[in-house]
């Protein structure tokens, strides 16, 4: 067996039930030990909490010390290759004075961690820096741990220092008492301050700095183990057949079809979920190829070229996000009015490795128990829906969080986790699922919904936009699952839960302004009622979304609408500017209020050395190749992480083909916890948007997803020329944390379609920019 | 089923399989190996690469069979945490991975390719790296890890 970095991998659950815990007696036994492991594989002995339910307002929830000086911290935040756990390992040692080398943390694990919801839409940094999180309980863990020094040392708590977790005396160093001393191996026994008061972030000597990814030394060496690795004693293997076409149902499943197989197969049958196990992985994959199932037809799809027309025709879910009274008026009075649509595609997440998921499912009734291994984001709510899928009480079950490929939403890995867990409560053994290529693509996932935005701006006689109105229509099919809806996810759909039905409905004008989804341009002031919310200098603006029942399952893909909502906007005040004749930065300077936006808006222009004039380029030829710039930003989510990006583009003329050649990212997130590692995150952030703007579009048939691999579902890849990619983090320790995962690809649709017009003249109103459509935007002009 | 001998990691193995069972399988379920991963099962990806007597392949759609009597190498291979291989080292340096489920692929093929080319240029290694994917997009450490690759076996 092989140690590695998971927290209670198989192997730590092995070593646990070794040294004589089970699981449960743990949770209900006081002063018990948990083996913890370090990627290098030495285990440690150290107190855990002991709570049953891990309550989240207890110090014990999230941090214990024990006497051997070691600090394990636990946390519902997941690592997925954004670099988070390091994050929180420098936390930890932080908020506590104690060298990196002593700390531990576990993550992600229903019996051991605080429920802190799904780790998903950048924000787990402001969680864990907020007011109830990780760093609160350190906060509130240090202020007792001064206390029990003070009480010892006889001493008033401020004469006391501390300097790797050995608390002093500031007058006299000769008197002091280490932290495991302190503790006692003890537990803390109180309840989370919010009144401690954490370090100052002036202070910092290790958040702030860019320490090394603890993961990646194991990711390198191939110690590391996914979800896709844990192996169990018994482990049968799981093969899922889905329906051929979209909302076909099992007409008649024919068993004998697998009959003469080898590898003791069986067929699991539960309304529409059909799946296979057989001893061996390739056995399974054989039999779920062979079985014999007969389908009813599927639903009627709307044909994919009419797409965008039949989504403006279905009764729709409204929404306002800002609704001015005046907006038509302002229309009417404008000297000018600028009109455009954009169009944005479903798109896929795309795991590199398709989603896998392992469940041991016990017993039956009363008896029954559940534990699954899962890459999912959220392991309360997986646990939670996935006790419903299988009849069993939510406390029984238990959902232990092992890193899988990165995810960028929700991918394939709760479906995966249902099949695992129905396939091993029907079998009676654990059960591990692999999903295939096309499982993944076609039966795995939640799509990232597809848009229409119309858009319009008036304009005074100086070209200043006075009113800005904003339509779209999306789609909506399930989502995240939770405990009532495990019928969000597609196999929790075929087992015969319900999907919510999207219930059509008028929207109300605004209570108060929020920009969650990006629908308001960054230049309108947000104004609803007596405050103004936005980011901009627009005070006429109305912003209405219509959401339409969806043909496929959807939900969050890195950047949920904010990513084609930023598109349609960033491209349309570039499309005003240059109807204008304006410099683009110069332009959005004009309607910006927000000072960290504007901040972000030059650094990016200052470090790309920005090129003052309006588009498009002066001088470019209509023919061969040319080149331009283009630039956007956005205050992601309304309030969460700054960013703006300037793409330079090539664009061949003769073949359409458009090649990024450089992108500039400025982004302010706040303080920077970590330098490299933010880079790292706005370099694939702002790459991957760049293979959605270029490549990606989910592509289907008369009642199929025809986007069934990297052949059918292309993105960019190795061997194709490389940006250069350029950033510029901007510090800010005196604000409150936001996200930083997700900004820089909410930008490169615009930003490249920006400098596409700059070098050509032709507007890119719909991703993905393919060598096709750049020719007949070329041919329009 | 058949009995294979297989050499993998300079240990040798017997495992009983159908021959045609794809190599990868055998690695990940048989030996427990965790380097080479799947990730689509044909051949479009490069997680599941492993060196074949020192060519990259993919172990995905390799049969078992035709990797018995040849040197099978996974990054397992190369080096350990505690004492990575040059290139493993460099990967960590560079800080070229956000998760890491590609890696096999972009180290073995850049490995063998920079060991027999150490002196390609920049846009050499990216289209020695082409018919591999990164979906977390971190393309610019891995070239950048390469690139510091070459520079040590240059040196």
């Amino acid at each position: 067996m092989r140690p590695d970095n998971s927290p209670m991998t198989t192997d730590a659950l092995a070593a646990l039930e070794k040294a004589g815990f089970s699981r449960r007696g743990f949770l209900k036994g006081a002063g018990a030990l948990i083996v913890g492991f370090r990627m290098t594989g030495g285990a440690v002995k150290l107190a855990a909490q002991t709570a049953p339910g891990v309550p989240l307002d207890r110090v014990d929830s999230w941090v214990a010390i024990a006497q051997d000086e070691s600090v394990t911290g636990y946390s519902g935040k997941c690592e997925f290759g954004q670099g988070f756990e390091t994050v929180q390992y420098q936390l930890i040692a932080e908020e506590l004075s104690v060298p990196l080398d002593r700390v531990k943390l576990i993550y992600c694990d229903t019996s051991v961690t605080p429920d802190q919801g799904v780790t998903s839409g950048s924000q787990s940094h402001m969680a864990e820096f907020g007011p109830s999180g990780l760093r609160q309980a350190l906060a509130t863990a240090r202020e007792a741990l001064f206390r029990m020094a003070a009480d010892q040392l006889k001493v008033p708590v401020d004469q006391l220092t501390v300097q790797d977790g050995i608390v002093s005396v500031k007058s006299d160093p000769s008197r002091q008492m280490s932290y495991g001393q302190l503790v006692g191996g003890n537990k803390f026994n109180l309840a989370l301050n919010s009144r401690a008061v954490p370090k100052d972030p002036a202070q910092y000597t290790i958040l702030g700095t860019s320490v090394p990814r603890f993961d990646l030394p194991a990711k390198v060496t191939g110690q590391a183990q996914y979800v896709q690795h844990v192996r169990l004693p018994g482990m049968l293997h799981g093969k899922v057949v889905r329906p051929p076409s979209v909302g076909a149902k099992v007409v008649k499943v024919d068993e004998s079809s697998v009959k003469s197989l080898p590898g003791n197969v069986r067929v699991v049958v539960k309304n529409d979920f059909v799946g296979v196990v057989a001893d061996k992985e390739w056995q399974a994959i054989q039999a779920a190829d062979a079985l014999q199932v007969q389908w009813s037809d599927g639903v009627a799809l709307p044909a994919q070229p009419d797409l965008y027309d039949y989504m403006r025709k279905q009764p729709s879910r409204d929404a306002y996000t800002v609704l001015s009274a005046d907006v038509d008026q302002m229309l009417g009075q404008a000297a000018r009015v600028v009109r455009a649509t954009y169009l944005h595609p479903y798109q896929m997440h795309g795991s590199l490795g398709s989603s896998c998921a392992v469940a041991d499912v016990k017993g039956s009734g009363a008896d029954a128990t559940a534990t699954i291994w899962s890459a999912t984001q959220g392991v309360y709510p997986q646990r939670d829906s996935a006790a419903m899928v299988l009849g069993i009480p939510r406390d029984k079950v238990r959902v232990i969080f092992v890193e899988g490929s990165g995810c960028y939403g929700i991918n394939g890995a709760d479906t995966v986790s249902y099949d695992a867990a129905l396939l091993s409560q029907a079998v009676g053994r654990p059960v591990r699922v692999q999903f295939s290529r096309k499982d993944e693509m076609t039966g795995g996932e939640n799509y990232g919904p597809a848009y229409v935005v119309d858009l319009k701006a008036g304009l005074d006689d100086k070209g200043q936009i006075i009113a800005w109105d904003y339509e779209s229509w999306t789609l909506s099919k399930g989502g995240r699952p939770n405990a009532t809806t495990p019928g969000n996810i597609i196999t929790g759909a075929l087992a015969g839960f319900a999907t919510p039905a999207l219930v059509p409905a008028r929207g109300n004008p605004p209570a108060n302004f929020g920009n969650n989804g990006n629908a308001a341009p960054a230049y309108g002031s947000g104004c609803v009622g007596a405050t103004c919310g936005g980011t901009g200098t627009i005070r006429s603006e109305r912003v209405l979304t219509h959401t339409i029942a969806s043909p496929f399952f959807t939900g969050p893909l890195r950047s949920p609408s904010r990513l084609q909502n930023t598109f349609a906007n960033e491209s349309f005040i570039d499309e005003v500017a240059a109807a204008v004749k304006a410099d683009p930065v110069q332009y959005r300077l004009r309607h910006l209020s927000d000072p960290r936006l504007i901040d972000v808006l030059n650094a990016a222009a200052s470090a790309a050395k920005w090129d003052t004039r309006a588009s498009p380029k002066p001088g470019n030829a209509k023919t061969g190749i040319v080149t331009g710039r283009g630039i956007s930003c956005v205050l992601y989510e309304g309030d969460n992480g700054y960013c703006a990006l300037v793409a330079e583009v090539e664009v061949d003329q003769g073949s359409g083909l458009v090649t990024v050649k450089r992108l500039v990212i400025s982004q302010d997130s706040g303080p920077v916890s970590n330098p490299d590692g933010l880079r790292n995150q706005m370099e694939g952030g702002v790459l991957q948007g760049m293979s959605r703007a270029l490549r990606e579009e989910v592509r289907w048939g008369d009642q199929a997803i025809a986007s069934t691999h990297w052949r059918t579902y292309p993105v960019f890849q190795f061997g194709e020329p490389l940006p250069v990619v350029e950033t510029v983090l901007i510090n800010r320790p005196d604000k409150p944390h936001m996200g930083a995962g997700e900004c820089t690809i909410t930008t490169a649709a615009s930003a490249i379609a920006n400098a596409i017009f700059d070098a050509t003249g032709a507007r890119l109103r719909q991703v993905p920019f393919t060598a096709r459509r750049v020719l007949e935007a070329l041919g329009a002009r | 089923m058949a009995k294979l001998s297989l050499t993998v990691n300079g240990r040798s193995y017997s495992v009983e399989a159908d021959p045609e069972t794809p190599l990868l399988y055998i690695l990940s379920d048989d030996l427990q190996l965790n380097g080479p991963k799947f990730g689509c099962g044909l051949s479009q990806c490069g997680a599941c690469t492993v060196l074949l007597d020192g060519e990259p392949v993919r172990s995905c759609v390799t049969p078992v069979s035709e990797a018995a009597g040849l040197e099978v190498i996974s990054i397992e291979g190369l080096g350990t945490p505690e004492d990575p291989h040059p290139i493993q080292r460099a990967f960590i340096e560079e800080q070229a991975v956000q998760c890491g489920y590609c890696i096999s692929g972009i180290m073995l093929y850049g490995k063998t390719f920079i060991d027999r080319n150490p002196n390609a240029s920049e846009q050499e290694i990216v289209e020695s790296l082409t018919g591999l994917l990164c979906r977390c997009h971190a393309h610019v450490r891995m070239v950048r890890a390469l690139k510091r690759y070459a520079q040590e076996v240059r040196a």
